[in-house]
């Protein structure tokens, strides 16, 4: 009997491999409800077991809240059903694997300007404060450039009146506390001859590709 | 009499710019907390005794209504600070400014957790497309020569083509005024915030007059008589007419937004499962 139950749970856990990390929408991501569908009302104990495997890979599910709504105790059936579930990294990225997302440094560092930025600003912050501070660091062409590329790649939104908010990405991606508190709390400069040299040097070009390819 | 005309003048002078000072606190250009409250409600009180005139009245409501927005505004301020995620945006401003992007890198890859996916090719999918492949049939069948008969070149009225079907019988500025007429009253009756989901909108009966809605539907989003709110996450799209066109959208580089209006799409609307 107890073969059995593993055998099922062994069974729902490779379906629910499959539908988070091929991607069936346009976005990424599989909906609570969706995954209570394919793999029955026990959805939550195949997730919590698959998280569990992928802890030894430094990866993780990670669930997302309907309107950044984190419920504060066990999250209800109802809200799960409306969460969306990801599978992304759970450590943390050496800034030298960063190279192999195909991020310049420019355009990490923008983007984390401009999530911290906005976060400061209660979630909402005008499109020009945001250009004119990514245009302290960052050529007048590229900051333009830079932004509506957060933009596509789902980081950030815009409305019609030019305000930037953040979107579906950073909240499934990003930490954003934690975000703060680093930023509040660094000090020293951390310096990468090597990447620094590197990124002045260029191979923009294949970077682009890459990067439209990861993401 | 002069000079209760002249102190109704300046009366309406200040409410004008207490209008003004709020409207630019809606719009997040001026912070919430330089309006003393207090100060402003003493000189709505001061001058509202004066008030005679219908638009003396609405000018003093007005005020009333801008002053509550930037009390919820402040309250929303005062909500924010009180939650974990408050950073004195000057402090977070001055660190972002100082730090270089190699920190800056360093303190966001400690917070990132890029997304996971895969893309790979299956047996199964290999296999799917071999069979559609099989059943393909050759262009040269598919793209067969039509025989068409030459005519000579000719003249053709108006009313011969609306005969024809080839024209509606509106002009067609004049059908797109009138379509983006029924949105606004749609978005009065039904409409939640100024929008309407865009099924319940282009939603008709048949499927044929739901197509026709929805090809309307995008000129008025062209000729910016209406604009696209989308939620992806919730995916969930809604549509909302401007009070007047937006005459701006012409000049401005645009995007397409492709929205299927299949026949499954117009049963799920009917069966209430799809905004």
């Amino acid at each position: 009997m107890r073969k059995k139950t593993k055998g099922v749970y062994a069974s729902k856990m490779k379906r629910a491999t499959h539908m988070l990390f091929y991607r069936r929408h346009q976005k990424p991501g599989v909906k609570g409800w969706e995954l209570h569908k394919a793999l029955g009302a026990d959805y939550p104990k195949v997730l919590e077991i698959l998280d569990d495997y992928l802890k030894s890979l430094d990866l993780q599910v990670k669930t997302v809240f309907e309107e950044e709504k984190t419920p504060s105790g066990k999250p209800s059936l109802e809200e799960l059903g409306k969460a969306r579930f990801y599978i992304t990294l759970r450590g943390e990225l050496a800034p030298k694997e960063s190279k192999m997302i195909g991020w310049r440094i420019d355009d990490l560092a923008g983007l984390a300007v401009a999530i911290a930025h906005i976060i400061s600003k209660k979630g909402q912050a005008p499109r020009k404060d945001v250009e004119k501070l990514l245009g302290e660091k960052l050529p007048g062409w590229k900051v333009g450039f830079n932004i509506d590329r957060y933009i596509r790649y789902g980081y950030l939104q815009q409305d019609d009146n030019d305000q930037l908010y953040l979107d579906w990405r950073t909240r499934a991606e990003v930490d954003e506390k934690a975000l703060i508190n680093l930023l509040l709390r660094s000090e020293a400069q951390t310096t990468l001859p090597s990447e620094a040299s590197n990124e002045e040097n260029g191979e923009e070009g294949v970077e682009e590709q890459e990067e439209e390819e990861n993401l | 009499m002069q000079a209760k005309k002249e102190q109704k003048r300046f009366g309406r002078e200040k409410l004008q710019r207490i209008i003004e000072m709020c409207t630019a606190i809606e719009n997040r250009t001026v912070d919430p907390f330089l309006l003393d409250v207090d100060n402003i409600i003493k000189v709505v009180k001061e001058y509202f005794p004066q008030w005679e005139e219908a638009d003396e009245f609405n000018l003093d409501s007005e005020a009333i209504h801008h002053l509550a927005s930037v009390i919820k505004l402040q309250s929303e301020w005062v909500k924010h600070c009180s939650t974990s995620l408050y950073t004195d945006p000057f402090l977070l401003e001055e660190k972002i400014t100082q730090a270089s992007k190699e920190e800056m890198l360093s303190v966001f890859l400690k917070a990132w957790h890029p997304l996971v996916e895969l893309e790979q090719l299956s047996i199964h999918s290999l296999a799917e497309a071999m069979r559609y492949w099989d059943g393909l049939v050759p262009l040269k069948e598919r793209w067969l020569d039509l025989d068409v008969q030459e005519v000579a070149m000719g003249t053709a009225s108006r009313d011969e083509l609306v005969q024809q079907r080839v024209l509606g019988d509106k002009f067609f500025s004049e059908e797109l005024e009138g379509y983006w007429r029924e949105l606004k009253e749609k978005v009065k009756e039904k409409g939640v915030g100024g929008k309407i989901f865009y099924w319940d909108f282009v939603g008709a009966d048949t499927y044929e007059d739901t197509v026709e809605r929805a090809f309307l539907t995008s000129f008025l989003i062209t000729y910016g008589y209406a604009t696209l709110e989308i939620h992806p996450l919730e995916e969930e799209i809604f549509i909302k007419p401007f009070d007047k066109p937006n005459t701006e959208i012409l000049t401005q580089q645009s995007i397409s937004i492709p929205i299927a209006v299949t026949y499954e799409s117009w049963q799920k609307w009917k069966r209430g499962e799809l905004y």
